[in-house]
């Protein structure tokens, strides 16, 4: 059984019941899962947590669902690979790579909607819904496939043809939305409240939020129970953000770990960093921005959970990065070339935030640091396709081949 | 009856407007702000309107009008 206990409002701290709400009928702030902690307390243990699934639901005592209704396709459990080579070249002593583009859908929103859609399914829906260009549709698509739910995937008409691919796989409904970004926004708020459906970012936001809580979890129990000094995360709406270092703080509370303080340092992309502009004018007032960056799956010009991001920053001592598109795809290049990692967009912004952050002190180079890999590189593989390794043409000969490998400056020393 | 609950984002000279008592008295609408924070250049307030679902349509176009930002207050859902 479950030990969420309640929904309360960030902001003016009232309580509702467990039920799909999203902001507080008071105050209109966000509303968070609260628990039972002295009933987690007695029950957690490291013991019973590695004796669970290697998945998201071995912390399942620390999740807003009951065992009988979960929606599994075997999240989480994703490698934190030691980053030695990316480490030497960043001139660190101790980096380490979550890498979630090893989850099924290949993105970290596995973990989200694998909450989302269980807690939807013990709230009785039928309905997962979603407004997504890609992550998030692929993963709510796949879930209710798994679940035996409807999916119904709201995307702007101008999207790709290629990124609807990862969802329309799944055979949900998806529907084409004639209008900007903003009219999607608007359109998928009034359905949450006219629909009986689970919108997984809307009225049942508390419950998806929840699950970006589990990297913090894998990752002090990867590091054999503890927490990493440094933190660097991508920032979009800003809830990965504040979880992760929420998911420290848990397990610290807990006891689970020791109380090291984890700095939290953000990343985003120049062309959308609302937080990381406040930051820099040391404002918690956050200006929203119309998104023009390639790193789309952080295209979020008004972030829901900027001004906890921002707060969770200043609490940790942590800091906040910007990167150029240029940046973006040397970040991407750098995590394949070291570490044989293939990232999506965000994941280079991670780590061009991750060199910048060094480069302007924000990081000590010295301390165990954990950077966060989101998302597969193959979902944006148009970003890099032009800056990457090209083929050496030869013909079927010896010859041919021995000519032309002689010639390419970087072949040479290849298998001698 | 229709309710709405959205986000005003001002920035520039839509701040020195008295923007939500003239859609109150242009529409018929009711405001109720909830929350709100406003400075010289910049300012959010978060509000909820009722009133006939195509008269908040009309209210809300005619505000976006005057140079002020609307978003759902639960930010951008569109995610990647």
């Amino acid at each position: 059984m479950t030990y969420a206990t309640s929904l309360a409002c960030r902001e003016c701290a009232r309580e509702f019941p467990l039920d799909p709400l999203h902001v507080c009928d008071f105050c209109f702030g966000p509303l968070e899962v609260a628990y039972d902690h002295d009933g987690i307390q007695s029950r957690l243990s490291r013991e019973r947590i590695e004796s669970g699934p290697r998945s998201i639901w071995r912390y399942i005592d620390l999740l807003p669902v009951d065992e009988d209704f979960i929606v599994d396709l075997n999240v989480g459990w994703t490698p934190l690979l030691k980053a030695d080579r990316l480490a030497e070249r960043l001139g660190m002593r101790d980096l380490w790579i979550k890498n979630d583009t090893c989850n099924p859908s290949w993105s970290f929103k596995d973990r989200v909607v694998a909450v989302a859609a269980s807690r939807a399914r013990q709230m009785g829906f039928q309905t997962l819904a979603c407004a997504s260009t890609g992550n998030l549709a692929n993963s709510v698509s796949a879930h209710a496939a798994r679940a035996g739910m409807e999916a119904i995937v709201f995307i702007p008409h101008d999207l790709e043809a290629g990124k609807v691919l990862g969802s329309a796989v799944y055979n949900p409904t998806i529907v084409s939305v004639n209008g900007s970004y903003d009219d999607v926004n608007r359109l998928c708020s009034e359905l949450a409240d006219n629909r009986q459906w689970a919108f997984v970012n809307i009225n049942v936001r508390p419950y998806y939020a929840e699950g970006s809580r589990t990297l913090a979890y894998e990752v002090a129990e990867q590091l054999g129970w503890r927490a990493p000094r440094q933190v660097v995360a991508p920032m979009a709406s800003g809830s990965l953000f504040t979880k992760i270092h929420k998911g420290f703080q848990e397990f610290q509370r807990y006891g689970l770990i020791d109380e090291t303080p984890v700095r939290m340092i953000g990343a985003q992309a120049e062309g959308c960093s609302p937080i990381t502009t406040a930051w820099r004018n040391e404002t918690t007032n956050i200006r929203p921005v119309k998104p023009d960056t390639i790193a789309k799956s952080l295209a979020i010009g008004n972030p829901a959970d900027g001004y906890y991001a921002l707060k969770t920053m200043k609490r940790t001592d942590g800091g906040s990065t910007a990167v150029t598109d240029l940046e973006v795809v040397e970040g991407i290049r750098m995590l394949a070339e070291c570490e044989g990692v293939f990232a999506e967009t965000a994941g280079g912004v991670t780590i061009a935030g991750l060199r910048q952050a060094i480069e302007t002190g924000q990081i000590d180079p010295d301390e165990t640091t954990v950077a966060f890999i989101t998302g597969g590189g193959l979902k944006t593989s148009d970003a890099v396709v032009e800056h990457v390794t090209q083929p050496i043409p030869v013909e079927g000969t010896l010859q041919s081949f021995e000519a032309a490998f002689a010639e390419a400056p970087e072949a040479v020393g290849v298998g001698a | 009856m229709s309710t709405r609950r959205v986000r005003f984002t001002f920035e520039g000279d839509a701040v020195k407007e008295p923007v939500i008592y003239l859609v109150g008295h242009e529409f018929a609408v009711v405001t109720n702000i909830r929350m709100a924070d406003v400075e010289h250049d910049f300012g959010w307030v978060v509000l909820e309107l009722d009133g006939d679902h195509d008269e908040i349509d009309r209210a809300l176009a005619w505000v976006e009008a005057k140079g002020v930002r609307i978003d759902p207050v639960a930010g951008d859902v569109v995610e990647s």
